[in-house]
């Protein structure tokens, strides 16, 4: 069974005036048919403004859906009674560290999921060891999160998710305010999550670099899926992909370019172990 | 004409026992016109850095000299200095509050002091200079995208016409186009004649633009010079935290299984014709 879908899923923001008469109505989603298995590791493209986060807000009934079903592990996020079982499955990450961290110290901060949730004290603090191992933050348990680096910061707030024992994990541009060596720690967090821990990644972001490894990718324009497939697939339409605000890796338009000059590479080359690996093949051969 | 920072040392809550030293004997100088990339992981001092260059923050100790005129003197004039030096904050669009683009744009001349129809004219050719569109001028800043709040924000420090323009993460969580977008426009201004300093996490965007990268660590320059030299240095970059654009990597690759390509591309472009004067060679 899919543990994420969508169905013909649409949502409108309506904004109103002083008087509260309706002054706009923006069509955010329009007619999303989605689907994720269990375990896959997923991204999500789209320039700004494409509905790439109100539709991950669906996903864990922060919003509902105007037309159309969205269901998590088969529960309809329409269901009122639904909404905190939902909520437990799929855990949401977002872009601002600093606005997820609320513990003063990191373990306190992880725990505090769970404890919301009403787990036995002495579980709790099982699942805090384990979420901190499994993010690699065990030695800062103690810290204050507002001394640690952003992407141990994010890491601290993918742990407290991980508390939660989610069966899916949607991760809202989580790199997006993080320096190189913080993008490295939290794409690494994301796939181990998935690899290891087998947890079901949603991974929205406009790095099209951390999108390569992942199973499958949507790319939404205007509310819809405009284009799905695999990494391999979707950066073979480097003009399609402009045309949607968006663009390949570095490692991608390169070969591109180099096939354009005459040089007889295959399309949709995704990372730079491939690229140096084709390039010397074909030294060799000339 | 030119910045000179002077052995500036800076520490948060100095005299207290939480005392930080965010900047340790920083000296260097950027020329009038050139364009430099600013590089570092968080917290290694750069936003401090840049809030000294236009005196939202004064050094513990050292000078910094605008002009030839050391700015801590006691006669400098430093609301002047504030308008010569623009500093775009990270998510500028933040700080938007006016009820009209129009009026947000033209709030920060008519606090240097301007006439009403100076500080309109002003806001007027900063918003065309950003390329927003005529029909948006009277719209709520808050009703735009985000790209577009992006190039207002930006208008609104244009509009008390920098001599300098400091931008910090300008492109942080926007798309690939709005990207392009903006560094264009930082791109035209440069052309224009506007020294840029640019602090990015992107070292793709510092080592295509900047004619120069400064890199800092733990509140020290730890390297200064022209991006092939700064970015050839991977493993030192990676250190602390940082990294050298993707082609650079593929070059180094290339390199050691031993393609005889030369190593210091930072750019695609760059890459791409080293790579096709070796494989037509």
């Amino acid at each position: 069974m899919a543990i994420v879908e969508a169905e013909k899923l649409a949502y409108e923001y309506i904004r109103r005036d002083d008087e509260g008469n309706v002054d706009g109505v923006v069509r955010a989603l329009d007619g999303v048919d989605l689907k994720v298995e269990r375990g896959q590791f997923i991204a999500v493209l789209g320039g700004n403004g494409s509905g790439k986060s109100t539709l991950a807000k669906h996903i864990n009934a922060i919003l509902y859906p105007a037309e159309g079903t969205v269901t998590v592990d088969g529960l309809d996020t329409s269901k009122e009674e639904n909404i905190w079982e939902i909520r437990q499955k799929a855990g949401m990450v977002f872009q601002n560290p600093d606005n997820q961290i609320i513990g003063s110290v990191v373990e306190e901060d992880v725990g505090f999921g769970p404890e919301n949730m009403g787990i036995p004290t002495k579980e709790i603090w099982e699942r805090v060891d384990e979420s901190l191992k499994i993010l690699g933050m065990d030695e800062y348990r103690k810290h204050s999160p507002s001394r640690l680096s952003g992407g141990q910061k994010q890491r601290v707030a993918i742990a407290g998710v991980v508390a939660m024992h989610p069966s899916c994990i949607i991760m809202d541009e989580p790199t997006a305010m993080l320096d190189p060596s913080g993008r490295r720690e939290v794409i690494r967090a994301a796939r181990a999550l998935n690899d290891v821990e087998k947890i079901t990644v949603i991974l929205i972001t406009h790095y099209m670099e951390e999108v390569i490894h992942a199973d499958r990718v949507f790319v939404m324009d205007h509310g819809r899926i405009a284009m799905s497939g695999t990494p391999r697939e979707i950066f073979s339409r480097v003009e399609e992909l402009k045309k949607l605000r968006l663009d390949v890796p570095q490692a991608t338009m390169l070969s591109y370019e180099l096939k354009a000059a005459g040089l007889p590479l295959p399309d949709g080359i995704l990372s730079e172990e491939e690229l140096v690996d084709k390039l010397c093949q074909l030294y060799v051969t000339m | 004409m030119s910045i000179i920072c002077d052995h500036v040392t800076y520490y948060y809550g100095k005299g207290t026992s939480d005392e930080v030293c965010a900047l340790k004997d920083v000296s260097f100088q950027i020329k009038d016109g050139e364009y430099v990339g600013l590089i570092g992981h968080t917290g290694c001092g750069k936003s401090t850095l840049v809030q000294h260059l236009n005196g939202l923050l004064k050094a513990s100790s050292g000078h910094i000299y605008y002009n030839g005129a050391d700015i801590y003197d006691e006669d400098y004039r430093m609301k002047e200095l504030r308008g010569r030096v623009g500093l775009v904050f990270q998510y500028p669009e933040h700080q938007l509050f006016e009820e009209s683009v129009f009026k947000d744009v033209a709030f920060g001349p008519a606090n240097l002091g301007l006439s009403k129809s100076e500080a309109e004219l002003r806001s007027y050719e900063a918003l065309k200079s950003v390329g927003l569109q005529d029909e948006y001028f009277y719209v709520s800043p808050f009703d735009l995208s985000g790209g577009q709040k992006r190039r207002v924000a930006i208008a609104g420090v244009l509009a008390l016409k920098p001599e300098v323009l400091i931008l910090d993460e300008p492109t942080a969580g926007l798309d690939p186009e709005g990207r392009d977008e903006i560094l264009g426009l930082v791109k035209r201004l440069h052309q224009e004649g506007i020294t840029i300093i640019l602090v990015s996490h992107s070292m793709e965007d510092v080592a295509d633009n900047a004619g120069r990268v400064i890199v800092m660590d733990k509140g020290e320059i730890l390297m200064n010079g022209t991006p092939e030299s700064v970015f050839t240095r991977i493993g030192d970059l990676e250190k602390i935290g940082l990294a050298a654009p993707g082609v650079t990597y593929i070059m180094h690759k290339l390199k050691e299984r031993g393609i005889p390509v030369e190593t210091g591309a930072t750019t695609l472009d760059m890459a791409r014709e080293e790579i096709l004067r070796v494989f037509a060679g």
